[in-house]
C-alpha cells in the first residue's frame, strides 16, 4: 500500500516519463500532454479538492447520520435519508450548473457540489451501523449507568465504525471520480485534460488525466481499507 | 433492602404493573416469575429505572430511586440480561471493567478485580481476559456478564433471565455456580426467569405474578405447599414433589463412605477388591482419586474377563457434582439406568455417590426436614417468613 503509493507519486512527478509515453501512444500535432499544468500539479489540485468535499462530507454526514438516529432528530430520519438519496440521485453536472450562479466559478462552487454528492454514502452507513448496533448491548451499557454521550462514543460509535468507514470510502472513491467533471467550473485538477481533451478529440489528455483519476481512487480505496482496520479492534 | 410501594406502570390504558407492593430483605434472592406478559421483566426494569414508574415509590437501600440521577443509581446496581449484551469491540477484562471505569478506579484495583471475578466465575484469568467476546462459547460469555454485573461489588443485582439463552446442561452448571457465588456474597438478588425450576431451586422467596399483579410471595416450599390460589397452584405444576427435589442439593443426600478401588486395574487387583467387598459395585480411580468407572464384584468373582466387568465412565457427563440439584441428580440416574450415580468435584475427584433410594427418601421426607435441610445448607437459621404479603 504505501510502496505502491510512493511509487504513483514518483511517476507522476516525472514529467518527462509522461511525455515520453504519451507521444509515443498517441501522437499528435497538439502535443499528447497537458500543456497548462505538470502532472504533478494536476493530481495535487485534485487532491486538495477531493480532501475539502471529503472533509465536508463527513464533518457534516456522521453528525447528521448521528443525530437522526437520536430520540431529538429521529422524526427527521425520513426526510435526511430522503434528503441524501435525492443528492446521490441529481447528476454533479447539473449540481454544478446550478450552483455556478450562485457561487460563481471557484473552488467553493466544485467543493460544495461535490460534498453534496458524497453525502449520501457517509449519512445512509451512518443511520446503519448506528441501527445495527444489537440492542442487548445498548441495554446493558444503559443499565451498567453509562450516560449517553459516554455510550455514542464508547460504545455506538466503535461497534459502527466498520460500516460507517465503508460509506466514507464508497464517498471519497465517487468524489475522486465527480471530481474529474468538476473542472469544467474552472477549479482545474484532473478534470481539466479530460475535458480539454474532450473538446480538442486530444486522447492523449483525456487518457492522462483519465488514468491518473483511477489510479488515485484505487490507491485511496486501499488507504482507508488500513484506516477502517485501524478503528474496528475485535473484529474478525 | 429493596421495597417497592404500591408501584404501577401504565401504557396507555393497560398496566403492565399494577400496585405492585413487596419488599426483598437484604441478602436474599427474589425470584420473579410468572406467565410471558405478566411485568415481571417491567418490574425489574423500574428498580434501575430503565423503566419510569407512573405511579409509587421503589427504595432500594433506604434510598428512594428518584432521588438519584439514573446513571449514579444504576453504577450501584449489577445487571445481568439474557442476551448478555458484552461488548463486542471490548476485551473480557475491559468489559468486565466498565462500572470501574465509570467509577474511576485506579488501574491496579481494576486489573486485580477482573483476576478475582473471573476466577470466581470459574474462568482462567490468564487464558480469558485477553479475548473478545465472540471467542467465547454461550456458556463462557453468560460467566463473564455475570462477572462483569459483580465488577464494582454492587449490594443489589437485578438479572433477567441470565441463563435463559444457553442450553438445558449449561443452565443447569450456571445454576450450580450461581448458588455457589450467591452463599458467599450474599447480594440482594432480583431475578426474573420464567422457568419454574430454576425459580425453586435459586429463590430465597418467590414472586409469582400475573396480569402485572402479584399473586403470591413466598418461600418455594410454601408455594408449593400452600399455593394462594388455582393460578399458582397450576402454575408451579402437579409435580410438587418432583419439583421440591430442586430445592435439594447432592451434597445433602450423599453417601460419602463409598467404596473404591485406586490405581491399577489388574485382573488380580478386581478379584482381591472384589473379595473384600460388602456392595456389588466398587468405583475404580486413578491414584490420584479421580474418578474413572466402576465394576462389577459379582461379575469378577463368577469369572468374568476383567475388561468385561469394568465400566469406565467420563467424569464429566456420567457424574455430578456437589452442588447439583437432587431432580437434575435423579434425571441423570433415568437417562443413564443407572440405581446410583457418582458425585465428583469439579476437578473430577470421586468424593462419593448418591443412590435411588437417597432420593427417594428425599422425596418422601416430611416438609420439616426439607425446610431444615435448607435452611442447614443455608448456614442459617432464618424463620420462616412465609405468606402472601399483599
Amino acid at each position: 500500500m504505501v510502496i505502491a503509493s510512493v511509487a504513483f507519486g514518483v511517476v507522476v512527478s516525472q514529467q518527462g516519463w509522461w511525455v515520453a509515453i504519451l507521444t509515443r501512444l498517441f501522437p499528435t500535432a497538439a502535443g499528447s500532454v497537458f500543456p497548462s499544468a505538470t502532472m504533478a500539479d494536476l493530481v495535487l489540485r485534485h487532491l486538495a479538492i477531493v480532501g475539502i468535499a471529503s472533509a465536508f462530507t463527513i464533518a457534516i454526514g456522521i453528525p447528521l447520520g448521528v443525530w437522526v438516529t437520536r430520540a431529538s432528530g429521529s422524526d427527521f430520519r425520513d426526510l435526511v435519508a430522503a434528503g441524501a438519496d435525492a443528492g446521490q440521485t441529481f447528476p454533479p453536472v447539473a449540481v454544478l450548473a446550478l450552483m455556478m450562479p450562485i457561487l460563481g466559478f471557484q473552488i467553493r462552487t466544485a467543493v460544495v457540489a461535490l460534498a453534496l454528492y458524497g453525502l449520501f454514502p457517509v449519512v445512509s452507513n451512518t443511520v446503519a451501523g448506528l441501527d445495527a448496533v444489537p440492542a442487548a448491548v445498548l441495554d446493558s451499557a444503559r443499565g451498567m449507568g453509562m450516560g449517553k454521550w459516554r455510550i455514542l462514543f464508547t460504545v455506538e460509535l466503535p461497534l459502527a465504525a466498520r460500516i460507517i468507514m465503508g460509506g466514507v470510502r464508497t464517498s471519497v472513491i465517487v468524489i475522486i471520480g465527480t471530481a474529474a467533471v468538476a473542472a469544467i467550473v474552472g477549479v482545474g485538477g484532473l478534470g481539466s485534460p479530460i475535458i480539454a481533451g474532450v473538446n480538442t478529440q486530444n486522447v492523449g489528455w483525456i487518457f492522462q488525466g483519465a488514468v491518473a483519476a483511477a489510479v488515485l481512487a484505487v490507491l485511496a480505496d486501499a488507504a482507508l481499507a488500513q484506516v477502517e482496520r485501524l478503528v474496528t479492534p475485535g473484529a474478525a | 433492602m429493596i421495597r417497592l410501594e404500591q408501584v404501577t406502570k401504565a401504557y396507555g390504558d393497560t398496566n403492565a404493573v399494577n400496585g405492585l407492593t413487596f419488599e426483598v430483605q437484604e441478602g436474599e434472592v427474589c425470584v420473579l416469575i410468572g406467565p410471558s406478559g405478566c411485568g415481571k421483566t417491567t418490574t425489574l426494569r423500574m428498580v434501575n429505572r430503565l423503566i419510569e414508574p407512573t405511579s409509587g415509590h421503589i427504595f432500594v437501600g433506604e434510598r428512594d430511586i428518584m432521588s438519584v440521577t439514573p446513571e449514579e443509581l444504576r453504577r450501584g446496581l449489577g445487571y445481568a440480561i439474557q442476551s448478555v449484551g458484552l461488548f463486542p469491540h471490548l476485551t473480557v477484562a475491559d468489559n468486565i471493567m466498565t462500572v470501574p471505569k465509570l467509577l474511576k478506579w485506579d488501574r491496579k484495583r481494576m486489573a486485580d478485580r477482573v483476576e478475582e471475578l473471573l476466577t470466581l466465575v470459574g474462568l482462567e484469568p490468564g487464558e480469558y481476559s485477553g479475548k473478545y467476546p465472540r471467542q467465547l462459547s454461550g456458556g463462557e460469555a453468560q460467566r463473564v456478564g455475570v462477572a462483569r454485573a459483580l465488577a464494582a461489588d454492587p449490594p443489589v443485582l437485578l438479572m433477567d433471565e441470565p441463563f435463559g439463552a444457553v442450553d438445558p446442561l449449561n443452565r443447569e452448571r450456571l445454576q450450580g455456580e450461581f448458588a455457589r457465588i450467591q452463599r458467599s456474597l450474599r447480594k440482594t438478588v432480583i431475578f426474573v426467569t420464567h422457568d419454574v425450576d430454576e425459580a425453586i431451586r435459586l429463590a430465597d422467596r418467590i414472586a409469582l405474578m400475573r396480569g402485572g399483579q402479584l399473586q403470591q410471595y413466598a418461600t418455594p416450599e410454601e408455594i408449593l405447599d400452600h399455593p394462594a390460589n388455582k393460578f399458582v397452584h397450576d402454575f408451579m405444576g402437579a409435580d410438587r414433589a418432583l419439583k421440591r427435589l430442586g430445592r435439594v442439593r447432592v451434597s445433602d443426600a450423599m453417601r460419602t463412605d463409598v467404596p473404591s478401588l485406586a490405581g491399577g486395574r489388574t485382573p488380580a487387583a478386581l478379584a482381591e477388591r472384589a473379595a473384600c467387598a460388602d456392595t456389588r459395585f466398587v468405583y475404580l480411580t486413578d491414584t490420584d482419586g479421580h474418578l474413572e468407572g466402576w465394576f462389577d464384584c459379582h461379575a469378577v468373582a463368577m469369572g468374568v474377563s476383567a475388561a468385561d466387568a469394568v465400566t469406565l465412565v467420563d467424569w464429566w457427563d456420567d457424574a455430578v457434582r456437589p452442588d447439583t440439584s437432587l431432580k437434575e441428580a435423579l434425571s441423570r440416574m433415568l437417562g443413564h439406568g443407572f440405581r446410583s450415580i457418582a458425585v465428583t468435584d469439579l476437578t473430577g475427584h470421586l468424593l462419593g455417590d448418591v443412590a435411588f433410594s437417597a432420593v427417594e427418601a428425599a422425596m418422601s421426607d416430611s416438609d420439616e426436614r426439607m425446610a431444615a435441610a435448607h435452611d442447614a445448607r443455608d448456614g442459617s437459621d432464618r424463620p420462616d417468613p412465609g405468606g402472601v404479603r399483599e
